[in-house]
């Protein structure tokens, strides 16, 4: 870092964003010794990241998202003894729930596709599902668990990666608004200026207001929680038809999925909604969320909801992530679009990102987020 | 004289007079509403639904708000953790 | 699964209090349906708990005019949600409701403000008006000690009424020093029913020891309570007692205004001559307009639900009337700020958010409301933040959060109702239309 005029300072990296992936992009910059500086609007954690599940998930939608989602939850298991109590995090595995023969199809293929990549599975028959979760409606056709799926709570994850980052020397610039990025200055809402070699834009939904030409849309979702019922769900629940609404790129969705939290509050979601600026809840489609997760769990309906929000996941056209530099501006680079996948993916997008910025080999192929494969799509649209 | 209502907090029988809310049964009987989720004993505390502090678990239904429902004969009303 | 039903009214009063009845009788005219909504057994509100079944005049008379005027009662219902301009959605113990307006006159009342303290969280503290309304609930206190503390014009009611269900009370502690006190009795001179009632209530409390500048320091006990330390002029001293009926006055219900997209300014619901809200076709009557007592909620109910009909003229003529009992409101006001010291009462330990314990220490770390539910849950749990907002509000001087449906716990079923006109698949069904 060199001091110029005025002290104006020269970070190696800033980051735009205090979510879980900047945090988690600040965390694996600092523990590499560059000298990063965090900004944000809010405080860590406040935006996405506070509305988001907390599921830690392998995917399998497309190898690009398999390769890091399962990187990423391998570096989860790794950090797990170093968490704090107030991360919550739980490996309750999740359970992909069949309600037909067709679903079962999927199961077993979902099965084949995470044995041949090495992630222990169990298919689930009828009667062993209704054992493990007594509460589902009966006549599930029956599920795939996945033991090494997790849950944790992130608000308090986002911090840890804050806090871990300040202890190794990264400054923060939080409840500041960003004006501008470009050409290695971040203009403040202030009037001050940050300079730096390297900005990652970490703005998750609001990522397009920096970066003009971004592919990126809000996709609204809603979440309920409820009072507490210890013991009721036991693992994450998700439907199978969630991959058909995760697929639909244009229209409104709902899914059954459910989460138990360790204060055995439950979490019922999960909607996607598409055009949807405002963030107020939107009473139509909590309303087919709920209808749909009380299809799957009739007792739901009897529960106590004590809260509903909303939030917006940062959406990409193929939906993957774009995690390196930004074809039209030398400094900035992204750490961004991570649709419902922040929490899951925030460390393997953590390190790729910096193994990119600092010439290391990543230890998955990084060209399928790369930010210039849309700008490609732009030249030859 | 109307008859008094008969009912159980958390095992405990008790008998209330015909007007009785079961929160007050439940103070009657000496017996906490709730325990905190950091294992300590609560009370009512507002007494008009609002707190939350004298929920309880009254025939299997958990989370009602006994400051606002009357007893009935042959409630089962348990401490809800 | 519980039943659904809809009903609609040409005037729905939400909160069935002084105010809201007054609202309600005063709407209801031939012709007008009116609807009211509480979520008690039945009509009065907080402070008539009780009060027509046990023969108070003014309860009674009201209950009367509710009749005469044919208003529709909804007890035991709980507003949870505007999904929609004029819709709101209700549940009851086994029922779902929709309930339409044209007109809606929101009375919802207030509730205590508790500050916290070390042992406040222990059984046998409740709010002042929390212990009235246990003993008009059956709550036998014959014989036992009940110490009253807190701050204001709540405490003295409520220790008159205790003494008369026989409690003793060996000390009522109001934090207001003894100059705002006399300044209000000053303020009062003008209002010749006050100074009955005050009368009255001096002559039911003869013989109780009043302190004031007093406050609680600690409670005591080990599965309920047993003490009470009070500081009192400086002094600290510890009582013996069964019960510590302890509230710091009273805050507005201003959530389902906000959710309806009300202007709340200052924490109060902003209302004009007629009682008109910001939003049209809404109306705003009692303590969520200013906290000030039973005579101006009856006067602003009233307005509200001649004016929810466009008598107007009528309407007027109770303006000077209740420009009077405003003043009072203002005094009231001044009279029972809180004093800072009452900031200092909880140690490190001390629980503040009482749903999911959090204690101060935790809290400190953070620098606003948001800040800190996100990180420790405060605020999060079942009483929505209407406990330990106002307490931090106090402790913190930190903002609220915008409000969000549902504005009480509603069961999943409840939530999951859709508003009539729109697409029904898996509606309980046995309700119908009425």
């Amino acid at each position: 870092m060199s001091a110029v005029a005025h002290d104006v300072a020269v970070y190696d990296v800033a980051i735009i964003g205090a979510g879980i992936v900047g945090a988690a992009c600040a965390y694996e910059c600092a523990r590499r010794g560059l000298q990063v500086v965090m900004v944000d609007r809010d405080i860590t954690g406040a935006g996405t990241t506070a509305a988001g599940m907390g599921h830690i998930v392998a995917m399998d939608d497309s190898e690009a998202q398999f390769a890091l989602t399962r990187y990423s939850q391998r570096l989860w298991q790794e950090l797990r003894p170093e968490l704090p109590d107030d991360v919550e995090y739980e490996q309750c595995g999740t359970i992909w729930v069949a309600a037909d023969d067709e679903e079962m199809q999927e199961v077993e293929r979902k099965r084949d596709y995470y044995g041949e990549r090495g992630v222990t599975t169990e298919v689930l028959d009828e009667n062993l599902l209704r054992t493990l979760e007594p509460n589902l409606r009966s006549g599930m056709k029956g599920g795939l668990l996945v033991s090494e799926d997790g849950v944790l709570y992130p608000p308090c994850a986002a911090r840890f990666f804050t806090e871990r980052a300040q202890e190794r020397g990264a400054k923060l610039q939080f409840g500041v608004s960003v004006e501008h990025i470009g050409e290695g200055r971040v203009a403040l809402g202030n009037g001050t200026e940050i300079r730096a070699d390297i900005v990652v834009n970490a703005a998750g939904a609001s990522a397009p207001d920096l970066t003009p030409g971004l592919a990126i849309k809000k996709r609204k979702g809603h979440l309920v929680i409820t009072e507490r019922y210890p013991g009721f769900v036991r693992h994450q629940l998700v439907e199978l038809g969630y991959l058909k609404s995760a697929h639909s790129v244009s229209t409104d969705s709902v899914a059954f999925n459910v989460q138990p939290r360790r204060t055995g509050q439950l979490l019922i979601g999960s909607s996607r909604q598409y055009g949807a600026e405002h963030k107020e809840v939107d009473h139509p489609m909590l309303v087919r969320m709920l209808q749909r997760a009380q299809e799957y769990m009739p007792g739901l309906g009897q529960m106590s909801a004590v809260r509903v929000w909303t939030g917006f996941r940062a959406a990409t056209p193929d939906k993957l992530p774009l995690i390196g530099p930004w074809p039209g501006d030398k400094s900035v680079w992204l750490a961004t679009g991570h649709e419902g996948l922040g929490i899951t993916t925030s460390l393997g997008t953590a390190r790729i990102l910096v193994d990119q910025i600092t010439g290391a080999k990543p230890e998955i192929p990084v060209e399928p987020y790369l930010p210039s494969r849309s700008a490609q799509e732009h030249v030859h649209a | 004289m109307p008859s008094a209502v008969a009912l159980k907090v958390n095992g405990v029988s008790v008998e209330v007079a015909p007007g009785t809310t079961v929160a007050v049964a439940a103070m009657q009987a000496g017996q906490p509403c709730r325990i905190s989720v950091s294992g300590t004993p609560r009370g009512p505390l507002c007494g008009m639904g609002i707190c939350f502090e004298c929920r309880m678990t009254i025939n299997g239904i958990s989370h009602c708000r006994t400051c606002q429902i009357l007893c009935e004969s042959g409630m089962d009303v348990t401490t809800n953790e | 699964m519980s039943s659904s039903a809809r009903q609609k009214f040409d005037v729905l009063v939400v909160g069935g209090g002084p105010a809201g009845m007054a609202a309600a009788a005063r709407a209801g005219k031939s012709g007008v349906r009116v609807g009211l909504v509480d979520d008690n057994f039945s009509p009065g509100g907080q402070i008539w708990r009780g009060g027509v079944e046990g023969g108070n005049p003014h309860a009674a008379g009201w209950m009367e005019r509710l009749q005469a005027a044919q208003v529709v009662k909804l007890c035991g219902m709980r507003v949870f949600h505007q999904p929609e301009t004029g819709v709101l959605l209700a549940e009851t113990k086994d029922e779902i409701c929709e309930l339409r307006y044209d007109k809606l006159v929101l009375a919802t009342g207030a509730r205590e403000r508790f500050l916290p303290f070390p042992g406040w969280t222990l059984p046998n503290v409740m709010g002042a008006g929390g212990l009235q309304a246990m003993v008009k609930s059956g709550l036998s206190i014959r014989g036992k000690r009940v110490l009253v503390a807190g701050t204001g014009p709540l405490l003295l009611a409520v220790a008159a009424s205790l003494r008369k269900y026989g409690a003793e009370i060996p000390l009522l502690c109001e934090q207001t020093s003894w100059s705002r006190l006399a300044r209000f009795g000053l303020a009062l001179a003008g209002q010749p029913s006050k100074i009955i009632q005050g009368l009255q209530v001096m002559k039911e409390l003869a013989g109780v020891p009043f302190a004031s500048s007093s406050w609680p320091v600690a409670a005591h006990g080990k599965e309920a309570l047993e003490g009470v330390t009070i500081s009192r002029r400086g002094k600290v001293e510890t009582l013996a007692c069964d019960y510590l009926a302890c509230g710091f006055h009273l805050v507005p219900n201003t959530e389902l205004a906000a959710l309806a997209g009300c202007r709340v300014e200052d924490g109060y619901v902003r209302v004009d001559e007629f009682q008109r809200t910001t939003v049209p076709g809404i109306f705003c009557a009692g303590e969520p307009t200013g906290i000030g007592g039973v005579e101006l909620a009856l006067m602003e109910g009233q307005i509200a639900g001649l004016a929810s009909g466009g008598r107007t003229t009528q309407a007027r003529e109770l303006f000077a009337e209740r420009r009077k009992l405003k003043k009072f409101a203002a005094a009231l006001e001044e009279t029972f700020r809180l004093r800072p010291e009452l900031r200092e009462l909880p140690s490190a330990e001390t629980v503040v958010c009482r749903c999911e314990d959090v204690p101060l220490s935790r809290l400190r770390l953070y620098p606003d409301w948001r800040a800190a539910k996100l990180q420790t849950r405060c605020g999060m749990g079942s009483c929505q933040g209407r406990v330990c907002g106002p307490a931090t509000r106090f402790l913190f001087k930190w903002n609220p959060d915008s409000v969000r449906p549902p504005i009480f716990p509603a069961r999943v079923e409840s939530l999951a109702m859709a508003v009539s006109g729109a697409e029904l698949e898996h509606q309980g069904s046995t309700g119908g239309y009425q």
